[in-house]
Order: C-alpha cells, then sequence, then structure tokens
C-alpha cells in the first residue's frame, strides 16, 4: 500500500469520525471541536490532490476565522447542551437515517460514472493547486468574481454589525410583546 | 508525473458520506450554531469534490470555485451568527423547536 | 358652424364641477359661480335664439360618441324652434331661481353642494332638450331624474326627504323601463336613433306595426317624468327638497320634459291614433284628478305640487289632441307662473320660520308685499283670467280640445273651476282674512332681502306678458295679428300639422269657449271668495256634509296606501323570502359549505405545516433524492 493510500485512509476515517462528532455529540463545545477535526483531516486531502492554495486557505479561513466565532458566539450565548428528546424528534432520527443512506448512496453512485470517457487517473504532481497558477487565474480571468466577493464581503459585514446592534428594534420588538400579552 | 494510487471515486464518496452527515445535523439537531455547523460540513464536502474534479480535469477552475464557496461562507457565517445572536436576545433560545413561527 | 352652442350646456356643466370639487372652501361664493355659470348659458342661449328666429337650424356635432356594430350615437346638438324655446326657459327661469336660491339658502352648511346639484341638474336638462338623438335624449332624461333624487332628498338628515327621494326615483324607474324599451323597439325596427332618421323612416315603423308600442312604451316614460296618472305620487312628496328645487325641478323644467319628448317626436306619436288617445285620456284624467286632491290639501307647497299635476294634463291634453304648439305654449307659460307660485311660496315660508301649513298663515298681504302681489299675479294668471298669460295657454288647450271631442273641453273646464278654485283658496287663506300666524312667528315677519324679491318681480313680469306672444290666432284676428308662436314653432310640428288641421275651429266658437272659460274661473274665484273671505258658506260646514268624499280627497284616494299594499309590500314580502330563504339558506348553504368542505380539508392537510424548519428541509431533502433517482433509473 502506497503511502499516499494510507493517508487517504487516516485522513478518511478522521474526517468521517469528525463528522459524526459533529452531528451527534449533544455538547455544541464539543461539535465545534470535532468540525476542527474534520477540517484538518480535508485539508490533507486537499494536500493529497495537489491543492495546496485551497488547503492552506481552508485551515486560515475555516479552522482560524470561522470556528473561532462559532466558539466565541457558543460562548457569548453560553447555550446548554441539548437535552431535549423523544417525541418527534425521536421519529426524526430515524427519518434522518434513511434520507442520509439513501443521499449517501446516490451520491456515492455517480462517483463511480465514467464521466468523460477515458477512465483518467488522479496525477501525483501537478501545477494547477500552487498559489501561482491560482494567483494568475484570479487576477486575470476571474478578477470580476473576486472583486465582487470582496463586496460580498463587505457587505455581510455591514449586515453583521447592523444586526448585533440593532439594540432597538429588539427592545422595541420586546416591548410590543408585552402590551400583547398585557391584552390578552 | 506520476499517477495517483488512489482512484477518483474514493473522494466522491467520502465526499457523499461526508454531505449526508451535513444532512443529518440539518435535520435532527435543534441548537441553531450546531444546524449551522452541519451546514459548513456540507459546504466542505462539495469542496471536496471541486479539488478532487479540479485534479481529475487538470483544470484550475475548481479551486476558484472552493475559494470563492469559502468566501459565501464566511460572509454566511458572519450575517448568521450575528442573526442568531439577536433571536437569542429577543427570545433567550436558540433552539429552532422554540421558533416556530412558520406555521398557518 | 356656431360652435358656441356647446358653451350653454358645458357652463353649466363646469359650474357644477368647481362647486362640486371646492364648494366647501368656496362657501358662500358658490351660488355666485353658479349663477354667473347659468347666466353665460344664458346669454348665449339668446344669442341662439337670435340664430334660430332667421330660420337657421343649428346642427352641430361634436365627436361620435358611441360606434358599435350598425349604432352610432353622436354627441351632437340640434337646436331648432322648439328647443330653443326650452333652453330659454331652462336657462331664464334657472337663472332667476339661482339667484334666488342665493338669498333662499343663504347659510346652509352644504350650499356649495346645493349649487353644484342646481348645475348638474340645468347641464342634464339642457343636454335633454339640446341631444339631437334619443340617446342624448336618454342621457340628460337620467341625468335630471339622478338630479331630482339627489335634490329632493338634499335635507337628507330628515327621514321624510330621504324616502321621497328614493319614492321619486323609483317612480320614474318605472316610467324610464318603458321609455329605455321604446327606445330599442325603434332602434331595431329603422336602426337610427336620431330624430332626423327616425322622421324619414317613421313609415317603416309604420310597416313593422311597432308605432304604437314605441309610442305608449315613449309615453309611459313621459308619465314617469311628468308626473302623469299613475306614476304621478312621487310628486306631491318630492315637496321635501328646497324650494328653490321644487320651483326648478318640479314645476317649471324637468317634469316638462315628458311634454317636450312628446312634442319633440310629434311626426311619431301622430302616426298613432291609439296613443294619441291614450295620452288625451291620461292627461284629462291627471287634470282633473290632481286638481280634486288640491282641493283639500293644507300644505301650500304640496296644493302647488298638486297644481303642477294639473297642469301637466293639460299640456298633455294640448300635444295628445295634436296641438303641440298650444302644449308647448303652456308649458312656457306655466314655467314662469308655476315657478313664481313655488318661489312665492318659499319666500312667504321664509318670512314665516319654515311653515307650511296653509291654516297657520293668513292676513299677510300688509306685511310683505312684494312677495303678496307677485303671488297674486301668477294665481290670476293660473286662474285663467285674461290678459294674464295662463289665460291664452289654456284657453288655447281648450279650444282644441273641444275639436277633439267636446267631453274633453268638458272635463278640462271642469278642471279649471277646481284650479281657480283652489288657488283662490290658497291666495285667500294666506294673504287674507284673519291672521292665524302663531304670535311667537308673528313678530319676525319681515319682508324678503332683493336677491329673492328682484327674481319674483321679473317672474311676476313674464307671468303677466309671457302670454301676449302667443295670443290665439282668432282673437289677434281682431286686429289683423296672428299666433306669433304658433308660428313659429311650425317647422317642428310640420310632419305632425296633418293631424291636427282637418279641425278648423270657428270664430264665433273660438269667443264663445273663451267666454266660457273666462266665467269659469270667475265662478271658480267667487266661490272661494264666498267660503272664505266673505264666510258666506262655512267650508267645514260642506266638508262634515260630504264627510266621506272629503276624506277621501284628503286622503289623497288612498292611492298611496294602495301603491304600498298592492305592490310595495308583495315586493318586499317575496325579497324578504328572497333573503331568508333563497340568499342566506341556499345561495350561503352552497358557499358555505364549499368553504367548510375546503376547511375540513385543510385541517387534515395543514399537518404537515409544523412550524418546524427542520421538517420542511427533510421534505426538501426527499426531493431532492427523487430528483437523484430519476438521473440514476432514468
Amino acid at each position: 500500500m502506497a503511502i499516499e493510500e494510507i493517508l487517504f485512509w487516516f485522513f478518511a476515517v478522521a474526517a468521517v469520525a469528525g463528522g459524526l462528532g459533529v452531528v451527534l455529540h449533544p455538547n455544541p463545545i464539543k461539535s465545534a471541536l470535532f468540525l476542527v477535526m474534520t477540517f484538518f483531516a480535508l485539508a490533507g486531502e486537499y494536500i493529497l490532490l495537489m491543492g495546496h492554495f485551497v488547503a492552506i486557505v481552508h485551515i486560515a479561513v475555516y479552522a482560524g476565522a470561522i470556528m473561532v466565532l462559532f466558539l466565541f458566539v457558543i460562548m457569548l450565548l453560553n447555550v446548554p447542551e441539548e437535552t431535549r428528546q423523544g417525541g418527534v424528534w425521536g421519529a426524526m432520527r430515524y427519518v434522518a437515517l434513511g434520507l442520509f443512506v439513501f443521499l449517501s448512496f446516490q451520491l456515492s453512485y455517480f462517483g463511480f460514472q465514467d464521466f468523460f470517457g477515458d477512465k483518467q487517473q488522479l496525477v501525483k504532481e501537478t501545477e494547477i493547486g500552487t498559489v501561482e497558477s491560482i494567483g494568475m487565474s484570479l487576477f486575470s480571468e476571474y478578477v470580476l468574481p473576486f472583486e465582487i466577493a470582496s463586496i460580498l464581503l463587505i457587505t455581510a459585514m455591514v449586515g453583521a454589525i447592523y444586526l448585533s446592534k440593532s439594540k432597538l428594534i429588539i427592545e422595541e420588538s420586546k416591548k410590543k410583546k408585552a402590551v400583547e400579552k398585557e391584552d390578552h | 508525473m506520476g499517477t495517483l494510487s488512489i482512484p477518483l471515486h474514493y473522494f466522491l464518496i467520502l465526499a457523499a458520506v461526508l454531505f449526508g452527515l451535513g444532512v443529518i445535523g440539518v435535520i435532527t439537531r435543534r441548537n441553531a450554531i450546531v444546524i449551522f455547523m452541519s451546514i459548513e460540513l456540507m459546504l466542505n464536502a462539495v469542496n471536496l469534490t471541486f479539488v478532487a474534479f479540479s485534479n481529475y480535469l487538470n483544470n484550475v477552475e475548481g479551486h476558484i470555485f472552493v475559494f470563492m464557496v469559502m468566501v459565501v461562507a464566511a460572509a454566511e457565517v458572519a450575517v448568521g451568527l450575528a442573526i442568531i445572536v439577536a433571536i437569542f436576545r429577543l427570545r433567550e433560545t436558540v433552539h429552532v423547536d422554540d421558533i416556530r413561527l412558520l406555521k398557518w | 358652424m356656431h360652435d358656441f352652442i356647446w358653451i350653454i350646456p358645458l357652463m353649466p356643466l363646469l359650474g357644477a364641477i368647481i362647486n362640486g370639487l371646492f364648494g366647501h372652501i368656496l362657501k358662500g361664493k358658490a351660488g355666485f359661480i353658479a349663477s354667473v355659470a347659468v347666466l353665460i348659458s344664458f346669454l348665449y342661449t339668446v344669442r341662439a335664439f337670435f340664430i334660430v328666429m332667421d330660420g337657421t337650424i343649428i346642427h352641430n356635432e361634436l365627436f361620435t360618441w358611441i360606434q358599435a356594430g350598425d349604432f352610432t350615437a353622436g354627441a351632437a346638438v340640434l337646436v331648432d324652434q322648439l328647443s330653443i324655446v326650452m333652453m330659454l326657459v331652462v336657462t331664464g327661469v334657472g337663472f332667476l331661481i339661482h339667484v334666488y336660491s342665493n338669498g333662499y339658502m343663504h347659510g346652509d352648511r352644504t350650499v356649495g353642494k346645493f349649487f353644484s346639484y342646481l348645475n348638474l341638474f340645468l347641464f342634464s336638462m339642457l343636454m335633454l332638450v339640446m341631444g339631437d338623438n334619443l340617446l342624448l335624449l336618454y342621457l340628460g332624461w337620467e341625468g335630471v331624474g339622478v338630479c331630482s333624487y339627489l335634490l329632493i332628498g338634499y335635507f337628507y338628515e330628515k327621514e321624510s326627504a330621504s324616502k321621497a327621494g328614493l319614492k321619486a326615483f323609483l317612480a320614474n324607474r318605472v316610467g324610464d323601463f318603458g321609455f329605455a324599451i321604446g327606445i330599442f323597439i325603434i332602434f331595431s325596427t329603422i336602426g337610427t336613433i336620431t330624430y332626423a332618421g327616425i322622421e324619414g323612416q317613421v313609415d317603416k315603423l309604420m310597416a313593422a306595426g311597432v308605432v304604437t308600442s314605441a309610442a305608449l312604451l315613449l309615453f309611459m316614460g313621459a308619465c314617469g317624468k311628468s308626473a302623469q296618472f299613475p306614476l304621478y305620487i312621487w310628486l306631491p312628496d318630492a315637496m321635501e327638497g328646497p324650494t328653490p328645487v321644487s320651483a326648478l325641478i318640479h314645476a317649471a323644467t324637468m317634469v316638462t320634459a315628458g311634454v317636450y319628448m312628446v312634442a319633440r317626436l310629434s311626426f311619431l306619436f301622430v302616426r298613432s291614433d291609439v296613443a294619441m288617445m291614450v295620452i288625451v285620456i291620461i292627461g284629462t284624467f291627471t287634470a282633473l284628478f290632481a286638481a280634486t286632491m288640491a282641493l283639500v290639501n293644507n300644505d301650500i307647497k304640496r296644493v302647488l305640487a298638486y297644481s303642477t299635476i294639473s297642469q301637466l294634463g293639460y299640456m298633455f291634453i294640448g300635444v295628445g289632441v295634436g296641438a303641440f304648439a298650444a302644449g308647448v305654449f303652456h308649458l312656457m307659460t306655466h314655467a314662469f307662473f308655476k315657478a313664481l307660485l313655488f318661489l312665492g311660496a318659499g319666500a312667504v315660508m321664509h318670512s314665516l320660520a319654515d311653515e307650511t301649513d296653509i291654516r297657520k298663515m293668513g292676513n299677510l298681504y300688509g306685511k310683505i308685499k312684494i312677495t303678496a302681489l307677485t303671488f297674486i299675479m301668477a294665481w290670476l294668471a293660473i286662474s285663467g283670467i285674461p290678459p294674464f298669460s295662463g289665460f291664452f295657454s289654456k284657453d288655447e288647450i281648450l279650444a282644441h280640445a273641444f275639436l277633439y271631442s267636446p267631453l274633453v273641453w268638458v272635463f278640462g273646464a271642469i278642471g279649471a273651476f277646481l284650479t281657480a278654485f283652489y288657488m283662490s283658496r290658497l291666495v285667500f287663506l294666506t294673504f287674507f282674512g284673519e291672521s292665524r300666524v302663531e304670535p311667537e312667528v308673528e313678530k319676525h315677519i319681515h319682508e324678503n332681502p332683493p336677491v329673492m324679491t328682484i327674481p319674483l318681480m321679473v317672474l311676476a313680469v313674464l307671468s303677466v306678458v309671457g302670454g301676449l306672444i302667443g295670443i290665439p290666432a282668432g282673437l289677434a284676428y281682431l286686429w289683423g295679428g296672428e299666433n306669433h308662436f304658433a308660428n313659429f314653432l311650425s317647422p317642428v310640428f310640420a310632419n305632425a300639422a296633418s293631424y291636427s288641421e282637418p279641425h278648423h275651429i270657428s270664430h264665433a266658437l273660438e269667443y264663445g269657449l273663451m267666454a266660457a272659460s273666462i266665467l269659469i274661473a270667475l265662478g271658480g274665484i267667487y266661490l272661494a271668495y264666498l267660503m272664505y273671505i266673505k264666510k258666506a258658506m262655512d267650508p267645514d260646514a260642506i266638508a262634515n256634509r260630504f264627510s266621506g268624499a272629503y276624506k277621501v280627497l284628503s286622503n289623497k284616494y288612498y292611492v298611496d296606501e294602495g301603491v304600498e299594499a298592492g305592490i310595495l309590500n308583495p315586493i318586499v314580502r317575496f325579497s324578504q323570502w328572497l333573503w331568508h330563504f333563497v340568499d342566506t339558506r341556499v345561495i350561503d348553504g352552497f358557499v358555505n359549505s364549499a368553504g367548510k368542505i375546503v376547511w375540513l380539508l385543510s385541517l387534515i392537510a395543514r399537518r404537515v405545516q409544523t412550524g418546524y424548519v427542520q421538517h420542511y428541509a427533510s421534505v426538501m431533502v426527499v426531493g431532492v433524492i427523487l430528483i437523484l433517482a430519476y438521473y440514476i433509473f432514468r
């Protein structure tokens, strides 16, 4: 067994285990940490596929920024463990399992398709995933989507700031609720 | 340039399994934050297929797409978490089964 | 040519729009604007009159109003001798009444609304008399109906007023129904509704055998609008409206629309002896019938209302016997003296704090001299004392009626006697004898302001001299004159002239009839004088002696009660059955059970909607799985 295969299976098992942990662990903080684990495992898979730039950005953005944001919010809100079980939720668990099986098998089925007719193989080394090649494409052919992406990020930032600042709206709706309660 | 001894469909099946796990999380978990995490999981599964196909087709566009997905994910998380914080301040809960106004 | 003619109807319309939109801002100025609008119309009408006098008939089409298949209706005016007479009466009397209203309605809260309606009425009335086709006539016909409804119910806070408005509207609706069908018959037979077109193809109507039915249906409309038996019932109640409205709409102009219509379509009516006979019979009966009801009524305005119905009966006798010019002549003189009577009655009421009961008047002559004097002029005119205007017009009608059938003359003469009697009774009880005014009111009796008395004086002059333009040919013959009015109108009735041609009246007979009618009028006045001034006969004693007849008369022959029991109550009961059974049970049953079924089904269906986002998400995933399955197993 080649080293690549060993690495693939190692990262694959780690990713799936992390995913299971995210979905199944009742404590949100632990879920988040499992998600970080999955992200690292996926970064390994990217490196196997010679996606250097994507792998590094993935670690930096997901594990570094997004997950920190998640953890902050969880701590800020002091979210308790999920304790509610049973009822409709018990049934939903089996529904979800059924959906999981169907969906995964169907998607895997496509994996076995002969996509382009010539049973091509994945390559061990390639230049396309490097920072240089991606940078060349991003700043030449895809410069417009790139700039639009920056606008999107700014918009999201403004929206997030506004949402967390708008105490007024929240207080007003609280007042309204109080009035409604009095009416009843 | 040698070929990789792992076939393409290994990566695709791994992505399918991770995507399915994400679906389970979205459907069964009641904590809005965990639901968000599950969505991230699904996005990552898709990213993996993009990168795998990019290698397979020797084409840079898959990487560009992954980059864009990350941008969208970052934006989505920023806004989404802000909404969750706002909802928490209003209703003192992040449980989606407490927030069921989408009913007649 | 003569495009200015459109200014005549459009000025009142403009006034109505301005007062309707800005009346609440204009307040006191609304009356001024309305009056000026009508004055401009009147002046242009005078200009048109001189053009028509020279023998030019103004025919001006502004645009094609409706064009659908074979049907064409133009927005076109036809101003000939008949129209111009009507227009002069409408705008002239209308202007005087507008001026009078400025005084009468002074201080009213919604005076802008009042003048807006009044102007709108004049617009409709002018369209009615100026249109060159039946559709424009119908437009004006319904327009004046609406304005009449609005103005009768003007004091809508009073229940009786709004009910009276409704009654007028419904009674008119019965007539208008026939009128519309009459128009349909004419259109479907000859395919045109212009007067010229109908006149040219009236033989086709004859050949199709529908001329009698068309004429009778059109006359049905005239019965409603001109308050002839049996559709007269709305007019007495219409007195609930403000008095200037009664003068303008329910005496001088609108109610004569039926007479105008018959005269306008004279070429059609003369083709049907049956229709003409029906018109004469109805006219005669109404003239007499309404006069008897006026004998015992004690409300100053209602007496005048019954008198109006009676006089309209005379006009229909005139047009029915083929003396169209005489009918229109009486229409014109009646407009003068009846408008004057109503405005005078309004002035009396104004002086007496809105008192309308003549039993609570008396000896007002010295206190409101101008009103009293003008009222007396009108009284002499309507009673038929020469040389006041009513004498000439009524006499000419009666002379023609005598030729048609002496019986009609006898009834007409009895009616004239009654008219002289009840008008004298009204005048004596109001202005002479001892005062029966309530002491509280008596202190405040005052003469009215000039804005009200000047129109009275102008109308009084017209009532006195208005008849001179139409001195009957027989009388004018004495000094070599002729009947100018009839000659002026003769082109309009050229096609109908043959109807009355054979009966040529001899001078001796005409003088005899005149003498008879003067004696009759004087007799009526003298009888009233004996009863109410000299007290030689006690009216109460007579009423007691004929208590049965008195009761019938004072209850207006129980017609209102009969209509209520025979027509209204069954309709109301039927409607209630429709409401309680058909509507609430059957129709609502269908509708409600349709709703209930949906409701029951949705009780099941709405379980799908749990409100949990995750349930929706799972359904979405199921959808994704199904789509993928389609691709796999395709």
